[in-house]
């Protein structure tokens, strides 16, 4: 753990949350190998019910000889299996992950309460509303702050995560044009948009066109008017974009793809940057999905769940996926004691999800907006973009900042400098990083950045933690000029070292049956 | 209000002063001013953690009736099983909940190969030798295997039998605006799927069936499977995994892609999600899987270790040819059902299938016996069963609430008949007590 203090002096103690190494040494064997024929862990309830052979209540025909086989392990074989495994995993509650453009922000603990609540936990999806008032108006809650914080007219939270939203987004549109006679093939995209993007153009009907970004990172304006024409269904954007860098022109952007009928959709990765401060209906936008993972902190759980609500303005509402939770008081609409009912909207696309969302991300959700409320939030915008800025400043005589000017709440670094002179790679900076207790950047991403390390610092990173990450990197890119082969080893102190990826692609082994 | 941000305001000034701004309103002069929010945003002011928890608490406690949980006899892919304090605390480990995408795999070892282990346990279940590391729910798995299945086929018809999820079937709808698929739906006849003369109806290029389907009854899946081998159609099969303990694998009985909802392995009801989108499919389509996939390999040392596999199909590499969108899923939940099938093991699977089973048609036998309940259709059926009713439904689960159960999924609009019809589940967790309470209740509710 390199020490080091932000006031550039070394003070001890207070503040340094820092990060920490992983134990976890030794490899874990996988269950299977764990397994001991007859042993076992599950226990059922005592129920009284009559024990019928199988072949009583089903055709002999559809039953199996023997039940598949799984592990067979105690309970605690299978506690210290599953600890042993978790020993070998980094996360935010273990130290700082400035994973660029995922917002591995901490999480704080009282929305796993409210997600452990028995009132919320226990309740079926099909159960109707006069049973389900509860959720229903955190569904309702959600969705109000959703739009207040975005500048919307409402919102669907079916969504399961945001590529959920953007391919719900982009149906919508379709359905939009459609409803007024228009079919158009074209969605426009920045060079530096995340992949998730193209991938959702494509399942939407659409074909991607790419519009390259200027020498300061933005939308090139005089590209994109070469390529707006009335077959251009919208244009999706991410801002601040994928290089912390607000696109400035975004008034002129939502004018010039109005002015040709296309709607404006905002990817809202990065929306974290800018709560309380500008909002996209402010900007212009049409369309927004969420990422409640990452803006509102509900934790990712090593690659979901996640939460993709999608917000719209007025002329969209009628096109939301249904049924739709609302309110149903005030509005003449009263069933008997009801609060809230279930609407399906009149040109509604039809469902997203299985059933209403990812109802607990989406309490957790509710709970951290309360909790943060109306100034919170700006201060955790304010506070993120803070570290992100301070970040580049400490490290913009080390490292290549290509677009060095203020960023939002994440800055691109790019260490070309260093392969070209050096032959290190982003890669191995990133796998260094790992050696030093703190989880790497994100690398190779945006795609139109040479080997960029892309660093999201988030508002809950202490300015002590900041500068020990600061100090680890600066240490980094010195042995990347002194020891260049020290760093391709890397890392050296993580649980297993680099991992062959060609081997795993070439000999797929996919299950422990296919070895 | 409750803060997460440990910066003191003198270390604000500091770092403020550090960049040379003198206030945090000047880290935002790239927005133009025209466009920024005035004022504060119309929400409420931040409060307390325990004053938001007493009122999340106060919401959750206007579910139920009158703030009464009830006892769950409804299904329809999200099931009331048994969740032990093992799973809950192993899968609440927050090495876990708080770690993202295994991007790097060196300090990742614990995602990754508790995938693994999941993908090799749902290749198990299902009888095929490939499964992926998640997706959504159900109806995104069953998205998703039309997508395959189309591409497979190189024929964009599809036909989905009127026995998969209600949901699902309009989940896939929706998707098919989009992707402009040809979807045909199959109506059922006595329960299982009568499907069309590929002759007359022009062959499908994806043939899409439930087992058990979502009225419970078994299909005949080699009828199918014949009927796909003469086609050249790509059979999707949407399992219930559960089911996969005593039923014929849908894998072995010739399944080219298996489908299911994961959230009876270890997850809450929590009305509606996250719940776990299962996903196995032959070899031959792993080129075209959607979503993550982990695999075993070896560090620089020699020593086992597991990563994300085969990136290339995805869309973070591949952009718009990707095989799938999908990026973030759900992957806590496949984790979870990793804990819990470990859990239940072997014996303990089959047992859990055969517990349901039991408790569904002892209440099945007690509930046709009732004046006016009648069977909705004779079909065989395992762990769940929908009923005739001489009422509506909606009034059956409103009465039976006031008894303080949940009485099953009013079928309205959703099938045939639909608004006099109830579909009804017991699981291993309903007791003989509970289901002459129930019985007793219904008898009254129909009456």
């Amino acid at each position: 753990m390199p020490s080091s203090s932000f006031r550039g002096t070394s003070q001890p103690g207070g503040g340094q949350a820092g990060s920490a190494p992983l134990l976890g040494g030794t490899p874990e064997p996988t269950i299977f190998e764990l397994s001991s024929p007859g042993r076992s862990a599950w226990s059922f309830r005592t129920t009284g019910i009559p024990e019928t052979p199988m072949t009583d209540l089903v055709p002999a025909d559809h039953l199996r000889p023997e039940p598949p086989a799984l592990a067979e392990v105690s309970e605690r074989d299978l506690v210290a299996h599953v600890t042993r495994l978790t020993h070998r995993q980094f996360s935010v509650d273990l130290g700082a992950y400035p994973l660029g453009s995922c917002t591995m922000k901490y999480n704080p603990k009282v929305c796993d309460a409210v997600a452990s609540l028995p009132g919320l936990t226990a309740v079926h999806p099909s159960a109707p509303p006069s049973l389900t008032q509860g959720w229903l108006a955190v569904l309702v809650e959600l969705e109000a702050a959703l739009c207040a914080i975005t500048g919307m007219a409402a919102a669907t939270l079916q969504p399961a995560a945001g590529a959920a939203g953007e391919l719900t987004g982009l149906l919508l549109m379709r359905a939009w044009h459609r409803s007024r006679g228009e079919n158009r093939h074209k969605v426009i995209i920045p060079d530096s948009a995340h992949g998730t993007n193209p991938a959702s153009v494509s399942l939407g009907g659409y074909q991607v066109v790419t519009v390259p970004s200027d020498s300061r990172g933005c939308v090139d304006m005089r590209a994109l008017r070469t390529v707006l024409d009335g077959d251009v269904a919208g244009i999706m954007l991410t801002n601040p974009n994928t290089l912390g860098l607000f696109e400035e022109d975004i008034a002129e952007i939502a004018a010039a793809v109005h002015e040709v009928g296309g709607l404006l959709y905002y990817d809202g990765a990065n929306l974290n940057a800018i709560l309380g401060v500008v909002r996209p209906g402010d900007m212009g936008f049409d369309v927004v999905h969420l990422n409640l993972h990452k803006t509102f902190a509900t934790p990712h759980g090593g690659g979901g769940p996640g939460a993709g609500p999608v917000a719209v303005s007025e002329r969209l509402v009628p096109f939301l996926p249904g049924p739709r939770p609302v309110r149903l008081d005030g509005n003449g609409g009263l069933v008997g004691e009801l609060s809230y009912g279930w609407a399906v909207p009149e040109h509604s696309i039809g469902r997203m999800h299985s059933w209403h969302g990812n109802a607990l991300v989406l309490a957790r959700a509710l709970t951290y907006i309360l909790l943060h409320g109306s100034d919170g939030l700006r201060q955790v915008a304010e506070v993120a973009v803070l570290n992100a800025n301070w970040i580049r400043h400490r490290l913009s005589g080390t490292y290549e900042v290509p677009f060095d000017r203020p960023c939002m709440h994440e800055v691109v670094l790019s260490v070309r400098d260093l392969r070209r002179e050096h032959g290190v790679r982003a890669m191995d900076v990133a796998k260094a990083v790992l050696d030093t207790g703190f989880h790497a950047p994100t690398v190779s991403f945006p795609l139109i950045v040479d080997e960029a390390l892309m660093i999201e610092p988030t508002e809950t990173e202490s300015p002590q933690t900041l500068a020990a990450l600061v100090t680890a990197l600066e240490g980094i890119a010195a042995q990347a000029r002194s020891d260049p082969d020290a760093l391709h080893a890397a890392p050296r102190t993580t649980p297993v070292g680099r991992v062959d990826e060609a081997r795993a692609a070439r000999h797929l082994v996919p299950t422990f049956d296919a070895r | 209000m409750a803060t997460y941000i440990p910066h003191t305001d003198d270390e604000i000034d500091t770092m403020l002063a550090s960049i040379s701004l003198s206030s945090l309103d000047e880290l935002f002069s790239a927005i133009p001013e025209a466009i920024r929010v005035q004022g504060a945003l119309e929400l409420a002011a931040g409060v307390s953690e325990p004053d938001v928890l007493a009122h999340l608490e106060s919401l959750a406690g206007r579910n139920g009736r009158d703030g009464r949980g009830l006892v769950c006899f409804a299904g329809g892919g999200a099931y009331d099983h048994e969740i032990p304090a093992v799973t809950r605390a192993l899968a609440g480990r927050s090495e876990f909940v708080t770690s993202y995408t295994p991007y790097q795999a060196e300090v990742a070892q614990g995602v990754l190969q508790a995938l693994f282990e999941y993908q090799t346990m749902i290749a198990r279940l299902f009888g095929l030798p490939l499964a992926n590391a998640s997706l959504y729910d159900g109806a995104s798995a069953t998205v998703e295997a039309v997508n395959l299945g189309v591409a497979a086929s190189g024929r964009s018809r599809v036909w989905l039998s009127e026995g998969i999820h209600p949901h699902w079937r309009q989940v896939v709808a929706t998707c098919a605006t989009g992707t402009g698929h040809d979807l045909v739906t199959v109506r059922l006849d006595g329960g299982t799927t009568r499907w069309p003369d590929p002759g007359t109806a022009g062959p499908p290029g994806v043939v899409v069936v439930g087992y058990p389907n979502y009225l419970g009854c078994l299909e005949d899946i080699p009828g199918a499977r014949a009927l796909c081998d003469a086609t050249g159609a790509v059979l999707v099969v949407a399992a219930d995994p559960v089911a996969t303990g005593v039923l014929c694998s849908p894998g072995g009985q010739g399944a080219d892609v298996v489908v299911g909802e994961g959230q009876v392995f270890g997850s809450a009801l929590g009305f509606g999600g996250p719940y776990l989108g299962l996903f196995a499919c032959r070899q031959e389509h792993v080129r075209r899987l959607p979503g993550r996939l982990v695999g075993e390999t070896v560090d620089t040392e020699g020593r086992r270790a597991y990563v994300t596999t085969l990136r290339t199909r995805e869309q973070d590499i591949r952009r718009e040819k990707a095989t799938s969108n999908v990026c973030t899923n759900q992957t806590l939940m496949a984790i979870t059902a990793a804990i819990q099938l470990a859990w239940l093991g072997t014996e303990g699977l089959a047992e859990l299938a055969r517990r349901c089973a039991r408790a569904t048609h002892f209440l099945h036998d007690a509930l046709v016996g009732i004046d006016g309940v009648t069977p909705y259709s004779r079909a065989p059926f395992l762990r769940e069963f929908a009923v005739r009713l001489p009422v509506p439904a909606s009034t059956v689960v409103d009465r039976m609430a006031d008894a303080g159960f949940l009485a099953g999924i009013d079928l309205a609009g959703a099938y045939d008949g639909g608004e006099h019809a109830l579909l009804v589940t017991a699981t291993e967790r309903r007791t003989r007590q509970e289901i002459d309470a129930y019985v007793t209740a219904f008898t009254k509710a129909v009456a």
